[in-house]
């Protein structure tokens, strides 16, 4: 279990000596426990403190790197079951499966597929991570084939899908400089896996049938030298996969250390939906790679939206910057909006000022990055502010009318709104959706 | 090794709330554990599919939306008829005409849709309102009247219009949908004051207003999860069931409304992918009622919860 703060501080020097950058060894305590300082800033600490504490701030859950350079992937170092009990570290890793009995032409397109699966969002681009070229021909030399024909056609990090030792050994031939993902050791063959991945230091996943033969499994791999696993549990079942995922993140936080590693899930419905649904949950419920059999980029576009969605910070408001924005070919007589600096809140009347085909000017509050009405109720979007920032951000110099518009969800601010800004202010509609039917009934 | 499992030891549960009358009334809530860890918990009943239906022709739905429900769309009741064939666990009609600016139809004229949509199907009901209080304030207590007895689900209620809404559901047997801005301790407030009114806990669905997939659906997951472990862990004023109003959320995406492209592959798939992922993410997070739109949304969901309700082998 990891250590509380105050088990923390009973080892510390306790001399409050302030070296740290902390008030206190116990402020230094409480900062060590919540992960969100390190040992090293403590000059003090003895060699004795520093094995306990090392030992049990290790990671409940290691970190595992997939790849090279910039198709690096790395997965595991998680620490909560919950999001918003602190946050999860390492978005699951998305793989795309690539058979290994395509013709060299169709493998080459299938994997430029692969490499294409990238999406901008909000300026960002989110992509797929892995190709996983599986060994469905069973055969040696075409896997080891069209191994080395992938590894040439993308930087993405590799999973190697066969669990004969013989086809690994050829196909590591041509890609171990990728340091690819090794799929799987299973109980048949775990030593031969074991040895190959030592040999060319790669990732080696374990596949057990179920949650007792992996732990079996995992204790003989790591006893063979190996230390970066991934595990998988066998579950192919929705449910079974959900439970068997809950059961090694638990299991993992309680310190039981066979667990200790990122998992892999495989989503390979035929069935469109189920499998991004699946793939989904994955994502979700704490898988750190997931291998899915599809390129289609409707299908991929959920996936990566939901994995930005369930890895953002939830401690880290998305602010957007305080300020005056324009949208469009914004002049003198544009209308001006007020909303907060939570980025979904500026985005949505971004989106729907956008959609009015009216130019117009945005006011983002500083509201610490929450939304209109958390803001509101939290005191932090209140007349007085507003009235600062119409003032301070220089949106009177933009706007020849003195008209503001408000969300409507806040209508109760307006009156005292325009009696400390001396603005007029129109109340607008509840969600930004409404913005278009509001110009057309009150802006002329 | 043999590997322990581990259990939660959850010491309370979520409220279970009875929707409809007669063979097809449906419960919600009841689980003693998180979503579909059946081996640590009871999960009585699963959750629910509503599709939703509105008082008026609905402008800008794609064809592939629109078409499923060709014939129907101008007639609630037919509409409404057509969602209990395509499989609907419940239906619920959107009050829109209400809207102020879209027609703001009388509380009468609302009152008589809905006693039609009621008596043309035998599954549990939801009234949603126009979404603006002060109107919903006046229509849905007309609405709980005309539907006396038949034990809807009425909303959304939030903090500045819960009373009249309330009062309604009492007097006319029904439960209520309290509604609140992706705040959990708005969320208990309004359902302290809902039960200070003396509305029974097993009256309340709760709303969290969630957003889309990509558009602040972390939000409402994370509120979600808070909201079961806080039932789970004996918050009685979190305990009720959550209602997840996917459909309006969806459709409204750039992602549902942009048509083929390149980039983005199709439409049809993209946009019914955006509202059953929406949906389903949530019902992990620990929702129980989905309200989408789209039948073939309605199947696949359905489809999934079938599978999640299978026992873990341990
Ligand atoms: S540097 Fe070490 S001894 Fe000094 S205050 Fe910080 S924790 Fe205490």
């Amino acid at each position: 279990m990891a250590l509380t703060g105050l088990e923390i501080y009973k080892l510390l020097p306790r001399t409050n000596c302030k070296e740290c950058g902390q008030p206190t060894c116990l402020a230094f305590a409480m900062q060590l426990a919540a992960g969100k300082a390190s040992l090293e800033k403590c000059p003090y600490v003895t060699e004795e403190t520093k094995e306990a504490l090392g030992a049990a701030s290790a990671p409940p859950i290691a970190l595992v790197k997939v790849g090279v350079g910039e198709g690096v992937l790395e997965v595991g170092n998680e620490t909560v079951l919950f999001r918003h009990d602190k946050r999860f570290e390492h978005p699951t890793g998305i793989a795309i499966a690539v058979p290994d009995n395509l013709g060299p032409e169709e493998l080459g397109a299938r994997v430029e597929a692969i490499n294409g699966l990238n999406f901008d969002r909000v300026g960002q681009m989110h992509s797929v991570d892995l190709v996983a070229l599986e060994n469905v021909s069973g055969d040696v030399a075409a896997f080891a084939k069209a191994a080395k024909l992938v590894g040439e056609k993308t930087s993405l990090a590799l999973i190697l899908i066969s669990e004969d030792p013989k086809a690994m050994e050829e196909a590591l031939k041509e890609t171990a400089g990728a340091k690819p993902l090794l799929y799987a050791a299973t109980s048949e063959n775990y030593e031969k896996m074991a040895a190959l991945a030592k040999q060319h230091d790669t990732a080696l996943a374990v596949k057990g049938q179920n949650l007792d033969t992996l732990a079996d499994l995992v204790a003989k791999v790591t006893a063979a030298g190996v230390k970066q696993l991934v595990l998988d549990t066998g579950a192919r079942e929705a449910n079974q996969v959900l439970g068997d995922q809950t059961q090694l993140r638990r299991q993992a936080l309680k310190r039981f250390r066979p667990f200790g590693y990122p998992s892999i899930t495989f989503a390979k419905s035929p069935d469109p939906v189920a499998r991004v649904v699946e793939a989904g949950v994955h994502i979700a419920k704490y898988a750190g790679i997931v291998v899915l059999d599809t390129v289609d980029r409707a299908e991929i576009l959920p996936l990566v939206t939901l994995r930005l969605n369930i890895y953002t910070d939830p401690q880290k408001p998305i602010a957007v910057e305080p300020k005056v924005y324009e949208i469009g070919a914004a002049t003198g007589n544009s209308p001006l909006y007020v909303t907060t600096n939570f980025s979904l809140s500026y985005f949505c009347v971004a989106g729907d000022v956008e959609a009015s085909r009216v130019p117009g000017y945005i006011l983002t509050v500083d509201t610490d990055g929450t939304s209109v009405l958390t803001a509101w109720a939290a005191g932090k979007f209140t007349p007085e502010k507003i009235a600062a920032a119409l003032s301070e951000s220089g949106a009177a110099d933009k706007v020849a009318h003195r008209k503001v518009i408000i969300p409507g969800g806040v209508a109760v601010l307006s009156g005292k709104l325009q009696e400390l800004s001396g603005w007029e202010v129109l109340v607008g509609p509840r969600e930004s959706a409404g913005i278009p039917a509001f110009l057309k009934q009150f802006w002329s | 090794m043999a590997v322990t499992i581990a259990k939660e030891r959850w010491s309370s549960k979520c409220l279970e709330v009875a929707l409809g009358s007669g063979p097809k009334q449906i419960k919600v809530g009841g689980e003693t554990t998180l979503p579909f860890l059946h081996f640590e918990g009871e999960t009585p009943n699963a959750p629910v599919v509503a599709l939703e239906i509105f008082d008026a022709q609905p402008q800008e739905w794609p064809d592939f939306l629109s078409s499923v429900y060709e014939g129907v769309l101008g007639d609630p009741a037919a509409w409404a008829k057509k969602c209990v064939e395509y499989g609907a666990d419940l239906v619920a009609l959107h009050l829109s005409r209400t809207h102020p600016d879209q027609g703001d139809a009388s509380p009468e004229d609302a009152a008589a849709v809905a006693a039609d949509v009621a008596a043309a199907i035998d599954v549990p009901l939801i009234v949603l309102g126009c979404g603006v209080d002060e109107k919903d304030a006046a229509v849905l207590p007309e609405v709980a009247n005309a539907l006396a007895g038949k034990n809807c689900l009425l909303g959304c209620a939030s903090q500045e219009n819960y009373k009249s809404i309330v009062a309604g559901c009492i007097a006319g047997g029904h439960a209520v949908i309290a509604s609140s801005p992706l705040d959990i301790n708005l969320a208990k407030q309004l359902n302290i004051l809902i039960t200070e009114m003396n509305l029974e806990t097993d009256r309340i669905i709760i709303d969290p207003s969630i957003g889309g997939l990509g558009y602040g659906l972390e939000y409402a997951y994370s509120i979600i999860e808070r909201m079961r472990t806080g039932a789970l862990m004996g918050d009685k004023m979190l305990a009720m069931p959550v209602v997840l109003l996917v459909g309006q959320e969806a459709w409204k995406t750039k992602e549902a409304k942009t048509p083929d492209t390149p980039d983005w592959g199709e439409q049809r798939k993209r946009a019914i992918l955006w509202e059953v992922a929406t949906a389903t993410s949530l019902i992990h997070a620990g929702g129980h009622i989905a309200v989408v739109r789209h039948p073939e949304s309605l199947k696949h969901i359905k489809e999934h919860i079938a599978k999640m309700m299978k026992p873990q082998a341990y």
